[in-house]
């Protein structure tokens, strides 16, 4: 075992060289809101939530490694206030109406939401429009949701070996895309067993003949926020760990 | 017992199901009506705006009348609430969106399944829609949100209790969700 330490709010944190400040502080029960990481997949740092000032400089706590005796804010109003900012803009992007989406209640992107105390999306809506892919026998997809996070990309590329999805197009146009012919699931290899079925933190990967399963009041985020229940993934990981 | 706090509230493009959620806040509205005097309201069908403290919205900006009611609104109340998804995102009614209102009506009233006798209702009485629905901040400015499809009874409970003793008003987790 390492001595390294760092320090979390107040919290002294160990960690093991080459862990992030993400990993270091989950195995400890630190929570760090975030969307695109899980720790099954190489970190991307797209989401930006995981902001955190190291130091007293910004950096994605998913990708930057541990530093001994650092100083780590996390929970502070200036952060808080930026990561609801973040996400008000990522709700205004998309068409994120939980009312008539069946992941609401298990969805991570609500349940940080919650998280970081965000009423309202404040900014003016896009409305985009987006088609549905429900070509698959038992999976739709509903990209009115998709935030971008690319977790299904990577989950299909290291644990499926299929490289069935990828971010297509640049800025406002990045959208996620299907590797097939004719661009539709259906097409696909994809099975609703797949890694990558299974991964994504918002409303996007809709299992067929489902719907409205868990009654509200029992649903994953209905009870405890995100910080004691734990990813939609990898529900309990934090505490798990200790 | 000199001076009641007075609520005004209306739905725009809404369900009504925050007017029932506010209902279900069950017998502490007898608690309630000794804090606070109900003017218009769908409750006592009470149809002109006086001066209020607390101008409750539910519901969207849909159509030419939900603007004029929302202003109303605005210019009467001291403290303008947006309560549950629609009048804070546009919710349900907002699906439409997606698409030209133009097909939404086609869609509606000429193309759909069952439709009978199809033409577009062109009554000038009938307020003119929208090209798109709106969530109410973005026509008038918004001094508070509840958020739900709708907030609970607890919610709203909450909410008004801690708006009449002047407290900043905090929610315990459980009455906090969008859906």
């Amino acid at each position: 075992m390492s001595n390294s330490r760092f320090v979390i709010d107040g919290k002294d944190i160990p960690f093991r060289p080459g862990q992030t400040i993400m990993d270091a502080a989950m195995a400890a029960g630190v929570y760090i809101p975030h969307l695109c990481h899980n720790p099954d997949y190489a970190s991307t740092g797209n989401c930006r939530l995981c902001l955190v000032k190291l130091n007293g400089r910004y950096v994605s706590a998913c990708t930057q490694p541990a530093i001994a005796d650092s100083q780590v804010d996390n929970q502070i109003d200036e952060i808080n206030q930026q990561r609801k900012t973040l996400l008000q803009m990522l709700f205004v992007e998309g068409n994120h109406q939980c009312p008539g989406c069946e992941k609401s209640g298990r969805c991570q992107l609500q349940a940080v939401a919650y998280y970081v105390g965000m009423l309202s999306p404040y900014f003016t809506h896009f409305y985009p429009r987006r088609e549905l892919d429900a070509s698959h026998p038992e999976m739709v997809l509903d990209f009115n949701r998709c935030i971008l996070c690319g977790l299904c990309v990577r989950a299909s590329h290291s644990a499926d070996k299929k490289n069935i999805f990828a971010i297509s197009g640049r800025g406002m146009d990045s959208r996620l895309v299907i590797n097939s012919t004719s661009g539709k699931l259906g097409d696909s290899n994809f099975s609703a067993h797949d890694a990558a079925a299974s991964v994504c933190p918002v409303g996007v990967f809709l299992p067929k003949h489902k719907g409205y399963e868990v009654p509200i009041g029992q649903r994953l985020y209905d009870r405890e926020p995100i910080a004691q229940v734990g990813d939609v993934a990898h529900p309990n990981h934090q505490r798990d760990k200790k | 017992m000199s001076h009641k706090i007075r609520v005004a509230t209306t739905s725009l493009a809404g369900c009504f199901g925050c007017h029932m959620s506010l209902l279900d806040i069950d017998e502490r509205l007898l608690e309630l009506i000794t804090l606070v005097e109900f003017e218009r309201s769908p409750i006592n069908d009470i149809k002109q705006l006086e001066p209020v403290d607390v101008g409750i919205i539910e519901g969207g900006v849909a159509n030419t009348d939900n603007v004029e009611v929302l202003r109303e609104f605005r210019r009467q109340s001291k403290i303008l609430v947006a309560i549950g998804a629609c009048a804070i995102n546009g919710g349900i009614p907002a699906m439409r969106n997606h698409f030209e209102l133009k097909e939404c009506l086609e869609e509606s009233y000429l193309d759909g399944i069952g439709v009978v006798n199809p033409m577009i209702p062109n009554d000038p009485e009938i307020p003119l829609l929208l090209n798109k629905v709106h969530p109410i901040h973005e026509v008038v400015k918004v001094d508070y949100v509840l958020p739900g499809c709708p907030p609970s009874g607890d919610t709203i409970w909450t909410f008004l209790t801690e708006l009449l003793e002047g407290r900043p008003i905090h929610f315990p987790y459980s009455e906090i969700h969008y859906d």
